[in-house]
């Protein structure tokens, strides 16, 4: 059986920082991957100075943004969810799962990534792990795929201790630099951020994985 | 969008009074203000899509500015708005942008609903 990767993220370019190494190496072994994006990160703030996007225009741009992140670490299979950005805590959560437990038993990862429930701070990541968490909890034990959560609130550490997979994507480093240019419109401060300050570049460097409880 | 010139602003608005528009009306200091910085409340709200028929509007101020319509029942009102445009599709866009090039307000109105 192919080891795939399912990756699910509400808003492009959650996969830039956290991620996109992890898939990078995976693609180049020849596996698949399948990201599913639940929004179009629609009331994205950063629109430039001078502003390059408009509220309107933005979802446009990072739907280019996202097909370019996808090509850069070699994800062939995008799907998108088509629901809006900062509503998807108000949609149905059994709805969410189900539709997550469809894509699940078509390609049958045998890892899944998205957010540590409780530890990633914006309402979109939240309701998002939390549904991929009802998800794969209703599945038999045996048949789950191997729950990997990204968490990033500042007592990630101190609640969950010391993150339980750390990834060294350095044979990566350009195909991730480039995902995370991909999403420029919003990235252009991490960017700046990785030339300049070494603490940066090591976070870049190293994808820390927690292994959920279920 | 270029910086907002008051007189262009007001002759688009006097063009919409009266006619049935869609609004998008939003603020907004990122959904991690408060992961940034701990003594700051992270808030956000929109409304998109509200049906407006605006009686009369203004726009107010040396910059950045103010917008204020008056509707049958009450008002709509932006504070902080810099920039603007009318976009390919027809719409009135207008927005406050801070220093860093991010989004803090918008007040958009339109002929048609707005996507979602
Ligand atoms: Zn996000």
């Amino acid at each position: 059986m192919d080891d795939h990767l399912l990756v699910i993220f509400p808003h492009p370019d959650d996969e830039a920082f956290g991620v996109s190494g992890t898939i990078a190496q995976h693609t180049k072994k020849g596996l698949p991957v399948t990201y599913i994006c639940l929004t179009l990160g629609q009331m994205g703030r950063n629109m430039g100075n001078p502003p390059f996007a408009t509220r309107e225009s933005l979802p446009l741009i990072r739907q280019k943004e996202l097909k370019d992140a996808c090509d850069a670490v070699g994800i062939q299979d995008l799907r998108q969810f088509g629901l809006r950005d900062k509503t998807v805590e108000f949609e149905d959560e059994k709805f969410l799962a189900d539709q997550f437990l469809a894509v699940i038993d078509e390609v049958k990862p045998t890892r899944l990534i998205t957010f540590y429930p409780g530890y990633s701070v914006h309402p979109d990541h939240e309701a998002t792990a939390r549904a991929v968490v009802r998800a794969v909890g209703s599945m038999p034990e045996m048949d789950r795929p191997e729950l990997l959560c990204v968490a990033f609130a500042k007592n990630s550490e101190e609640d969950l201790g010391a993150p339980h997979v750390v990834t060294d994507i350095s044979d990566v480093f350009e195909e991730k630099m480039n995902c995370i240019k991909a999403h420029r419109s919003q990235t252009q401060w991490l960017v700046d951020s990785v030339d300049k300050d070494p603490a940066m570049l090591a976070w870049v460097k190293n994808e820390r994985f927690w292994r959920y409880p279920l | 969008m270029q910086l907002i010139q008051t007189n262009e602003v007001q002759k688009t608005l006097d063009q919409l009074i009266g006619k049935e528009l869609y609004l998008h009306l939003e603020t907004t200091n990122g959904a991690y203000a408060n992961h940034n910085n701990e003594s700051v409340l992270t808030v956000n709200a929109y409304i998109r899509n509200g049906k407006v028929t605006p009686l009369s509007g203004k726009i107010m101020g040396n910059g950045p500015y103010r917008v204020g319509l008056k509707i049958e029942l009450g008002w709509i009102y932006a504070e902080g708005l810099t920039h603007w445009e009318i976009d390919s599709e027809g719409r009135l866009l207008m927005a406050g942008h801070d220093a860093e090039g991010r989004l803090a307000v918008a007040l958009q109105l339109s002929s048609s609903p707005f996507d979602v």
